[in-house]
């Protein structure tokens, strides 16, 4: 008869605040929510926008509540948190190269960063267009 | 300064412990000293029953992985100077069962680097299976950072999605399934991609990334797993068009040659 007795350690649900890698993880999976709450928040005005004027001014009044203002500007912290990590991360997704030599991290990064800005660059001269 | 340090050890002797307990010791210190030597230190003067693995006391046989102060390490190359003079804790592996004192049980991890059919595969028609196969230097160069690992365990401690649920490959079986699917000289990629594609392949990865941080050998397997999630994507879109993995295996060498 064998004399193994293998204890299995349970893995409490607290496992993620015992490390500060897993704190940042989890941080990093809980913007999905912000980036989810801001995406009905954008639904929400749409569906108003079909609703007629009233509707859509009552959306426009709402935005501009302290409590709309403190949400988007948190959702925004937690989408450049998302950004920031993730750009961070695309050097071990593309490990591209050109010929035989790879492409430095900080390239990848760099193109991502680029890319980034001129998206950003291009939406707010949309918005500044229809204004 | 030379002086003494408190290590603690987990303890859990089968026969008689229900639980496992933390014992403390206190040792003659030497800035020279590896967590490995200390524990030899235990074993030779206050307790000669502490189990715990080693062999090469130089990084390279991978078997003495444990948590000091709950980050998975090689005992042979984390030294007490870069803790003294606090204590350290020593525990067995994370996410492993505890065999005793130190030790886990690591065949279901053993197992599942076997399971991913760690060796070339040449395909059926291959007219001459025995001749050497040359590789370029740059040939070499895309897999042999995957090829460092020293299987000792210590990225399956790491990853959270391997605690939560052993059902999932982890990261040191995936990171070695990337690696002979990059070699040139394999074609046994169609072969693997089941594994790879399985819920419990690389999509029950969630990039964690704390098995690249914690890997003494810089093998990267999170870089391995989600390059490999863009293999399994070309693979789904593929079949989506219609094109067989059995074609898939023959071209495997040029595919992702980036």
């Amino acid at each position: 008869m064998s004399a193994r007795r293998p204890y299995i350690r349970p893995m409490p649900r607290t496992w993620w605040l015992r490390n500060p890698v897993f704190r940042r993880y989890m941080l990093r999976e809980a913007t999905a929510l912000f980036v989810g709450g801001y995406g009905l928040v954008l639904l929400w005005g749409l569906s108003a926008l079909r609703q007629g004027e009233g509707a859509w001014l009552a959306y426009l009044a709402g935005l501009s509540h302290p409590l709309a203002l403190a949400f988007h500007t948190l959702a925004l912290a937690m989408a450049l948190y998302h950004t920031v990590t993730w750009f961070a991360l695309t050097p071990k997704l593309m490990p591209s190269r050109i010929g035989n030599r790879p492409i430095p991290a900080r390239w990848v990064k760099a193109a991502h960063y680029g890319l980034f800005a001129l998206c950003s660059l291009v939406i707010l001269l949309l918005a500044a267009g229809v204004h | 300064m030379n002086g003494t340090i408190v290590i603690e050890v987990q303890r859990y002797r089968p026969e008689q412990d229900p639980h496992p307990w933390w014992q403390a010791f206190e040792l003659d210190y030497r800035p020279e000293m590896s967590v490995l030597d200390a524990l030899h230190q235990i074993r030779d003067r206050h307790d000669s029953g502490l189990a715990y693995r080693w062999s090469c006391r130089m990084a390279i046989c991978g078997s003495c992985g444990l948590m000091v102060d709950g980050v998975p390490r090689l005992g042979c190359k984390t030294f007490l100077r870069d803790y003294y003079p606090d204590r350290i804790r020593l525990g067995p592996l994370a996410h492993f069962p505890i065999e005793r004192d130190l030790i886990v049980d690591l065949r279901d991890f053993l197992d599942k680097l076997a399971a991913v059919k760690p060796y070339l595969i040449r395909a059926a028609q291959d007219e001459r299976p025995s001749e050497p196969r040359r590789q370029t230097p740059a040939q070499l160069a895309r897999f042999l950072p995957f090829a460092q690992c020293i299987s000792c365990g210590l990225c399956y401690a790491a990853c959270p999605e391997y605690g939560l649920n052993n059902r999932f490959f982890g990261p040191a079986a995936l990171a070695l399934l990337h690696r002979y699917n990059r070699d040139s000289r394999d074609q046994g990629r169609a072969e693997r991609l089941p594994t790879m594609n399985a819920e419990d392949g690389v999509w029950g990865c969630t990039f964690v990334g704390y098995c690249s941080q914690v890997c003494p050998k810089g093998v990267d397997p999170a870089a391995a797993i989600n390059q490999g999630k863009i293999v399994s994507v070309i693979d789904y879109v593929r079949h989506l068009v219609g094109l067989s993995p059995a074609t898939l295996g023959q071209d495997a060498t040029q595919e992702g040659e980036r």
